[in-house]
This record gives C-alpha cells, structure tokens and sequence, in this order.
C-alpha cells in the first residue's frame, strides 16, 4: 500500500489561516463539490429532484440553499452542490441519485478550493477584489465573478460569513489576491 | 460600457467577451441542397452596419451565458440585452 499524505490546495498539512484586522481567511478543504446541469425539458423535474435533495427549494439566480447538502445557482438550469467531505465523499453519486436522467451532473470537488472569510468589514476587502455589487448581496447570495483575472464564485452565508470557490489550480494566486486585499482593506 | 445582463442586472462589459454578428445564430442546415453556398455566407459573408447591430456576447466571467446584445456600434448605446437561447428559439431553433 501507498503511505500518501494528504495536502490542501496550498500544500499545507494542515488548512492555512490568516487573520488581519478582525478578518480571518481560513482555507477550507473539508468540502465535497458536484455540478448539476438540468436537461433539456427537464428543467422543472430537475429542480424538483434537487429540491428533495437539499430540504429547500432549488436557488434561483443568484441564489445560495439547503441544509447539511447545499446548493448555489451558476448559470441558467445549472448549479453547484456543497456537502461536507466527510459524509459526501462520493457527492456527483449521490446527486445522481437524486436527479436521476433528469439532469447531468459532474464530480467537481478536486476542481476548486474554498477559502472562508470571517469577520466584520468583509465587504471592503471584497470591493478591493472584484466588480459586485456589495449593496445588493446578504445572506443567502451567490455570485460568480472574476478576482485578479481568476473566476471564482463568491457565497455570502451571513454578513460575517463569505465563502470564496477558486480552482485549485490557482488557490496561490487567490490567496495572495485575498491575503493583498486584506491588508490593504483592514 | 455595462451590459445588463437580463439575469444578473448590470454588469461591466468587462466580465464578458465578444464573438460577433448574431447571424451566427442561423447556422445552414448541412443537408440542403444549398449547403455548400450556404455556410460560405455564413462562414465569411457579414454586414458591417455603422448603428444598430445585434451581436454575440460571451458572459465569462459570470455565469457564462451567450448574449445577444442590440448595440448601436457608433454610440456603444445598447438597446436590449437577451439570452441568446431565448432568441434561438424565437427563430425556431430546439436548442
């Protein structure tokens, strides 16, 4: 057997944190991803189908819901699913089983990383970052937008909670994009 | 030059990239008769009006969605901003 040590996206052993000015930016690994893509006119039994699997009605646009297996709007009929690593390992399985033929869906979890700010002043280091419109996003908004050039998805859970989705690929770009903003915010 | 998204509401024209002429959208059928003819007017042959155009627009950095954009191409004022699949099935297209 292979004796593999497993790393996060900024190939740490453990998630890397940093706090500035009240702010913390914590890497989160801990999170299973899948991608769902209703079919073409199977769009309402698709959203019914994810409905019954996150306990809440599917997010419209711009849209974060769900209870433990969670869902945020991407684009027009399609949206991502958050689980815990842990219990959803094998989430695009699970979703499959949800939507069945109604929908594809896609295993995205090695696809992203999740870095997590909390705290107060959160929005002024997001406005240093990237072209939303802060004003109009509270608990429960999901966003998709480009920070330094790299398209990410921004969750807002609470006013002293945002999730910010990068590719993995570009977590080091990403974070030193957040870690800049921080200081320069805070 | 903010594009607003029919979705997602104003958005800087930054976000997103640009294709062309929506004409693109009337894609020849390959098996008529015409095909060849066809899809080398549609492959080459374009109007370049100075005013209203209408043409393809690529959200990229948002949630990825094909525009079409009514532009007026000598004032950058737009007139209208719609899914471009909205508009394909407008012309009778499945997808």
């Amino acid at each position: 057997m292979h004796d593999l040590v497993a790393i996060t996206a900024l190939s740490g052993a453990e998630p890397r944190v940093d706090a500035v000015g009240g702010v913390t930016c914590t890497e989160y690994p801990g999170v299973a991803i899948a991608s769902v893509a209703a079919r073409l006119g199977q769009e309402a039994a698709a959203r019914k189908a994810l409905s019954n699997l996150i306990g809440a009605p599917a997010p419209d646009v711009g849209q974060l819901a769900g209870e433990t297996v969670k869902a945020f709007w991407a684009s027009p009929d399609q949206w991502m699913i958050e689980a815990p690593f842990g219990t959803h390992e094998d989430i695009a399985d699970q979703v499959k089983a949800a939507v069945g033929g109604t929908a594809s869906v896609t295993e995205q979890t090695d696809g992203w990383t999740r870095f997590d700010l909390k705290g107060e002043h959160i929005p002024a280091v997001l406005e240093l970052m990237c072209m939303l419109d802060l004003r109009k996003i509270d608990s429960g908004s999901a966003s998709r937008c480009a920070i330094h050039h790299i398209g990410c998805f921004v969750l807002c859970r609470s006013p002293e909670l945002f999730s910010i989705y990068g590719p993995r690929s570009s977590a080091g770009s990403l974070h030193h994009a957040i870690i800049t903003a921080m200081r320069s915010a805070l | 030059m903010i594009i607003n998204h029919p979705l997602l509401g104003p958005r800087d024209a930054s976000e997103f990239t640009y294709l062309g002429d929506a004409s693109l959208i009337d894609r020849p059928d390959w098996q008529d008769e015409n095909a060849a003819d066809a899809f080398y007017e549609y492959g080459y042959l374009r109007d370049n009006p100075a005013g209203k155009h209408q043409e393809l627009w690529f959200h990229e950095a948002g949630d990825r969605s094909w525009l079409v954009v009514t532009r007026d191409t000598t004032t950058h004022e737009i007139f209208k901003v719609e899914l471009a699949r909205d508009v394909a099935r407008a012309r009778g297209r499945s997808k």
